[in-house]
C-alpha cells in the first residue's frame, strides 16, 4: 500500500495499515541506523523546520538526526511559548518558515490542536512532535515498533499505561495506536488524573496500581509533571510515588517477560524505582534509539505522499 | 503485444555459470570475494553464484542484500514512491572485492544508486558489476565487468527476468507493449 | 408615514391571531388590522408591501447581544450590530454590558443609548453590569443606569462568583424592578476549560468545561431567587441537569425564566472537531443528551425564549490555537433559519416559535414590544419560512463572521425588517 497522508497529526487519523507500514518502513530505517555512515540520500534537497514552542531538547534532536540520516536540510526554531505576552501569532511565525523553503514543519506546541491549525492553513507537510495533552504520535509509533520488535506482535498483547492520563499526549497516542492494532489497554493513575471518558476512547480505568499491571505484557509509565503536586491533583509526590511508583515488589503481578517503557526524561524514585530503570525489564535507551529510526520512516512517508499527491 | 523469449532455464544456467568461473579467473579464486544482490532478483542470481562458488572452491563467499530505494536520485520525482524493504550486509566490506549483482541494466541509475549505499557500507578494494542482461540505453557512465547477454532493445520494450526462486521458472523475455 | 402591509398570514401570538390579514402602521405604530385596504391605499403618501404567501410577524427580539461598542469597535460596531440584527428579523436587541469600558454607570449606558439612537436601525436596550468592572466585589451604579434605560442587569460572562454579592443585587433591583440576568457558571469547576467535557474533549486533549459547572450555578441563582423573590433570567442555559432544575423550580412557582441559544439546540461538541475555533463558545456545545433536553425544555415552556448570544470577534482572533480564541459566534443572522427548523422537525408549531423570538423575550425585559396590536411600535417582520437559504458568512452584515454554520443548507428568507414603520431591510 502506499502512504497517502501529506501530514502527520494523531494516531487517532491513522488505520491500522498505515501505523504498520510505518513500523516497517521503520525497520529498513533502524538498519541504516545500525550502520557505520548513518546517512542515506533519500531526502536531498528537503527542508525542514523544527518548530518548538517548548523546551523540549531530547525530542527535537531525535527529530533533527533523523533529517540529517536522511539528508535533509534542518532548520530549527525553538521559543518559548507565552500565552500572556502577545507576540507573532502562531500562523505568522510558520508562514514565516515556511518562505524560507521549509516544505515540512515539524511543530511541539503546549496547545493541544496546535499542528491542525497550520495543516489547514500551509502548504507544508505537518508532522506533529507533541501538541498540548492531545497527541505524540512519534512517541506512540517509537513505543509500538520497540514492543512489536521485543515481543513479535502487538495483537493480543496487554498494555498498561501508568500516571498521569488526563495531561498526557504520549497516552492518548499509545492508546490509538495500540487499540488499533488488537491490544487491550488499561490505564491507571490517581482519579483525578484519569478523565471520566477514557472509557469510551477504549482504555480501561484503574486506580489500583496492582490491578491495572497484573498480567501485563508491557507496562508504560508516564513522567509526571512535578508541577502538578502544588495543584489540588493529588496531595504529594511522596503519595503518589507511594501508591502509583512502579518498585520490584509491585511489578511481580505482571506477566514474567514484562516489558517496562518510559517516554523520558525519568523521576527516578517518583514513578520509577531505579532498580527497575537499570534492570533488564526496562528498554528505555532502546526506545530513545528506535525513536530515530521511526521518525526517520515518519519523514520518508510523508516526503512520498506529498511527492504523489 | 508479443512476447519473445530469449533465454530459457538451460542458458540462464549456464550464463550464470560462466560468469561464476569470469569471477574466479579475474580475481584469482574466491579470496577476498563478497557478493551483494540488489533487491529484489539481482539478490536471488546473487545467492546462485555464491553457491556455485562454494562448489567450485569450497568456501561460501558472504552474502548482502541491497535495496537502493533510499539512494535512488528519482525519489524527487517518482509518482509512485517504493515501499523501502530491508538491506543487509552483516560484515565488513573495507578491503573487500565487492560483486555487484543485478538482474537487468537499463540506464545505470540504479547501479550509480547502488554503488553510493555500497561505499557507505564501507571502503571495498573493488566493486565489480554483474548483470544477466544488458539492454542498453545507458544514462550514466557506468559498465558492466560480467554481462550475460547483451540485448538491443526498445526503449518502449520491457525486459522481464523470471527466476524460479520468485516466478516459479528461469526464463528471460522481452515485452512488446 | 404610513405603510400598509397587504395580504400576508399575519401571526401575533401576543393576540392569539393566526390568520391571512393587512396590517396598517401610521406614525410609527400599529394602527389596525384592516379589513378591507382599498381606502387606505387610495390615500395620498401610503407605501404598500404586498405580503401574499409570506408570514407577516412582530419584529423578532434578541435579549442577548454583544455590540462590542464601546471598547472593541474592530469586531463590532452599534451600527453594524444593528444592521445585523436587520438582516436577521430582528426589530429589537438587549446588549450585553462587557463592553470596555464596561456598562456599569450611567455615562457608559447614554453613549450607548446615544449612539444607537443616531447610528442604529433597530431598537437597542442596553443591560448594566451588576458589580463595578464586572469583577463581582462591589455593586455597580444600578439604579442611575435603570435610570438612563438599562433594562436589567447582568454580569455577562463574568459570573458573580460570591453568593453575597449576587444576593444584595437580586434584593437591591427590586427597587427598579428589573431582573437580575445570570449567566450560570462556576469558573473554579470550568477551570481552564475550552470545550465541553465529555469523550470529544478527552480525545482531543482540551480543556473541559463540565455540565456541572453550570447546573451548581444555576442551582445556586435558583436558590438566591427563592431567597429575595426577584425575577431572575437564566441566559443561554445549555445542560439538560439546568433545564432540570429550572423545570422544578418553575412548578415551586420560583420567578425564573430562560433562554436557549440556536447553537445549543441544533449542534453538540462534535462540531469542535479538527479544533473548528468557531465552534468555541461558552457556555460550550454540549453531549446529544443534553441538546435533546433543551429541545425538550423549549417545547414545553421550561425554555422561554430563544437569544442568540451574538458575540462577533474579528478573523484573526479566531485564526490561532484553539486554547487561544476567544470564546462566542455571531448569531443574529441565522437565528431565524435555525429556530423554523425547530418548526420543521415538528417541535414548535410556527406561533410558539415566533413567540419565543417576540412577545416572550420582550415581557421577560418589559420591552413593550413584540406584538403586533393596534397601538404597539410598528415593529413587523415579513418572512419567507419555505425559502430555501444558504448561509454564507462573507454576506454577513455582521462585521464579524465567526459562524459554524457556514455552508448550511436552511429554511427562511427574511423580506422585510420594519422599525417604527420604516422599513430598515429588504431582503
Amino acid at each position: 500500500m502506499a502512504f497517502e497522508r501529506k501530514h502527520i497529526l494523531g494516531l487517532e487519523e491513522l488505520t491500522a495499515g498505515e501505523i504498520t507500514l510505518v513500523l516497517d518502513t521503520a525497520e529498513s530505517m533502524r538498519e541504516v541506523s545500525d550502520r557505520d555512515v548513518k546517512k542515506v540520500p533519500a531526502l536531498r534537497g528537503v527542508t525542514v523546520c523544527n518548530l518548538f514552542f517548548e523546551p523540549s531538547t531530547r525530542t527535537r534532536s531525535s527529530f533533527e538526526i533523523a533529517e540529517k540520516r536522511l539528508s535533509a536540510d534542518v532548520l530549527n526554531f525553538t521559543t518559548i511559548h507565552s500565552s500572556v505576552v502577545k507576540g507573532e501569532t502562531l500562523l505568522d511565525t510558520a508562514r514565516n518558515l515556511e518562505a524560507m523553503g521549509a516544505s515540512m514543519i515539524v511543530i511541539r506546541h503546549p496547545m493541544s490542536g496546535a499542528p491542525w491549525l497550520l495543516a489547514k492553513e500551509l502548504n507544508s507537510s505537518i508532522i506533529n512532535a507533541g501538541d498540548g495533552w492531545h497527541e505524540h504520535p512519534s512517541q506512540g509509533l517509537l513505543d509500538l515498533f520497540t514492543v512489536r520488535r521485543l515481543k513479535g506482535r502487538i495483537e493480543g498483547l496487554k498494555i498498561a499505561i501508568v500516571g498521569d492520563i488526563l495531561h498526557s499526549r504520549v497516552a492518548r497516542s499509545d492508546i490509538w495506536g495500540f487499540t488499533k492494532l488488537g491490544a487491550e489497554v488499561r490505564v491507571v493513575g490517581p482519579p483525578t488524573l484519569v478523565p471520566k471518558y477514557i472509557e469510551e476512547i477504549n482504555a480501561k480505568p484503574h486506580y489500583n496500581l496492582e490491578d491495572a499491571i497484573e498480567g501485563a505484557d508491557v507496562v508504560i509509565m508516564l513522567r509526571i509533571q512535578r508541577e502538578r503536586q502544588d495543584s489540588e491533583f493529588f496531595p504529594s509526590l511522596r503519595e503518589y510515588s507511594r501508591f502509583y511508583g512502579l518498585t520490584r515488589d509491585k511489578l511481580k503481578v505482571a506477566a514474567k517477560d514484562v516489558t517496562v517503557m518510559h517516554p523520558g526524561p525519568i523521576n527516578r524514585g517518583v514513578e520509577l524505582s531505579s532498580d527497575i530503570a537499570d534492570g533488564a525489564e526496562a528498554v528505555i535507551l532502546e526506545q530513545v534509539s528506535n525513536g530515530i529510526a521511526v521518525r526517520m520512516a515518519m519523514f520518508y512517508l510523508v516526503a512520498s505522499a506529498r511527492r504523489t499527491s | 503485444m508479443a512476447d519473445k523469449v530469449v533465454m530459457d532455464s538451460d542458458s540462464v544456467n549456464r550464463t550464470i555459470s560462466r560468469i561464476v568461473n569470469q569471477i574466479l579467473e579475474r580475481n584469482n579464486g574466491a579470496a577476498g570475494v563478497v557478493i551483494v544482490g540488489i533487491r529484489t532478483r539481482g539478490v536471488h542470481i546473487a545467492t546462485r553464484i555464491a553457491n556455485e562458488i562454494e562448489k567450485l572452491e569450497g568456501i561460501r563467499p558472504e552474502m548482502g542484500t541491497l535495496d537502493i530505494t533510499l539512494y535512488r536520485d528519482d525519489l524527487r520525482q517518482k509518482t509512485e514512491w517504493p515501499k523501502v524493504e530491508k538491506t543487509e550486509v552483516p560484515f565488513d566490506l573495507d578491503d573487500k572485492k565487492v560483486i555487484l549483482v543485478d538482474d537487468v541494466i537499463y540506464t545505470g541509475r540504479t547501479t550509480r544508486a547502488a554503488i553510493e549505499a555500497i561505499m557507505d557500507f564501507g571502503r571495498p578494494s573493488s566493486i565489480q558489476v554483474v548483470t544477466l542482461i544488458d539492454r542498453g540505453h545507458r544514462e550514466l557512465p557506468i559498465q558492466p565487468d560480467y554481462t550475460g547477454l547483451k540485448l538491443n532493445t526498445l526503449s518502449s520494450e520491457t525486459v522481464r527476468v523470471h527466476l524460479k526462486e520468485a516466478d516459479g521458472k528461469d526464463e528471460v523475455v522481452v515485452v512488446k507493449q | 408615514m404610513k405603510l400598509l402591509i397587504k395580504g400576508g398570514r399575519v401571526i401575533d401570538p401576543a393576540s392569539g391571531k393566526d390568520k391571512k390579514g393587512n396590517v396598517y402602521i401610521e406614525d410609527g405604530k400599529i394602527k389596525s388590522h384592516p379589513a378591507d385596504t382599498k381606502k387606505i391605499e387610495g390615500e395620498p403618501g401610503v407605501e404598500v408591501i404586498d405580503a401574499k404567501g409570506e408570514i407577516v410577524a412582530p419584529g423578532l427580539v434578541d435579549i442577548h447581544v454583544h455590540l462590542r461598542e464601546p471598547g472593541f469597535e474592530y469586531k463590532e460596531t452599534i451600527k453594524t450590530g444593528c444592521e445585523s440584527a436587520a438582516a436577521g428579523g430582528f426589530t429589537s436587541i438587549v446588549c450585553m454590558p462587557n463592553t470596555n469600558p464596561v456598562n456599569d454607570n450611567a455615562s457608559v449606558t447614554e453613549y450607548i443609548m446615544l449612539k444607537a439612537r443616531t447610528e442604529g436601525i433597530v431598537n437597542v436596550f442596553p443591560i448594566g453590569a451588576i458589580t463595578k468592572g464586572e469583577k463581582g466585589e462591589t455593586l455597580a451604579q444600578i439604579g442611575e443606569m435603570y435610570e438612563a434605560g438599562c433594562v436589567g442587569i447582568s454580569d455577562d460572562g463574568m459570573p458573580v462568583m460570591n453568593s453575597k454579592v449576587m444576593r444584595h443585587a437580586m434584593e437591591y433591583v427590586k427597587a427598579f424592578g428589573i431582573p437580575v440576568l445570570t449567566h450560570a457558571e462556576d469558573k473554579n469547576l470550568s477551570g481552564h476549560g475550552v470545550m465541553n467535557e465529555g469523550d470529544n474533549s478527552t480525545l482531543l486533549g482540551l480543556g473541559g468545561i463540565p455540565s456541572a459547572s453550570e447546573d451548581v450555578m444555576v442551582s445556586r441563582d435558583i436558590t438566591l431567587a427563592e431567597l429575595t423573590g426577584t425575577h431572575l433570567h437564566i441566559c443561554h442555559v445549555s445542560t439538560a441537569g439546568a433545564v432540570r432544575l429550572i423545570r422544578a423550580a418553575k412548578k415551586r412557582g420560583v420567578r425564573i425564566t430562560a433562554e436557549a441559544a440556536p447553537h445549543h439546540f441544533t449542534l453538540t461538541d462534535r462540531a469542535v472537531a479538527e479544533y473548528d475555533t468557531n465552534a468555541k463558545m461558552n457556555p460550550p456545545l454540549r453531549r446529544e443528551a443534553d441538546r435533546a433536553a433543551l429541545v425538550e425544555g423549549l417545547k414545553d415552556g421550561t425554555i422561554d425564549a430563544i437569544a442568540t448570544d451574538h458575540a462577533p470577534h474579528s478573523e484573526d482572533e479566531k485564526k490561532v490555537e484553539f486554547d487561544l480564541a476567544p470564546f462566542g459566534i455571531v448569531g443574529l443572522e441565522t437565528s431565524l433559519p435555525l429556530s423554523l427548523k425547530l418548526v420543521e422537525d415538528g417541535i414548535l408549531t410556527l406561533q410558539e416559535m415566533i413567540e419565543k423570538m417576540t412577545s416572550i423575550p420582550s415581557g421577560i425585559l418589559n420591552l413593550g414590544r413584540g406584538t403586533l396590536e393596534a397601538g404597539a411600535p410598528g415593529d413587523v417582520v415579513i418572512f419567507d419560512a419555505e425559502a430555501p437559504v444558504k448561509i454564507d458568512r462573507t454576506k454577513f452584515r455582521s462585521k464579524s463572521k465567526n459562524t459554524p454554520f457556514d455552508g448550511w443548507d436552511l429554511k427562511g428568507r427574511v423580506l422585510y425588517t420594519i422599525v417604527g414603520g420604516k422599513v430598515v431591510y429588504s431582503g
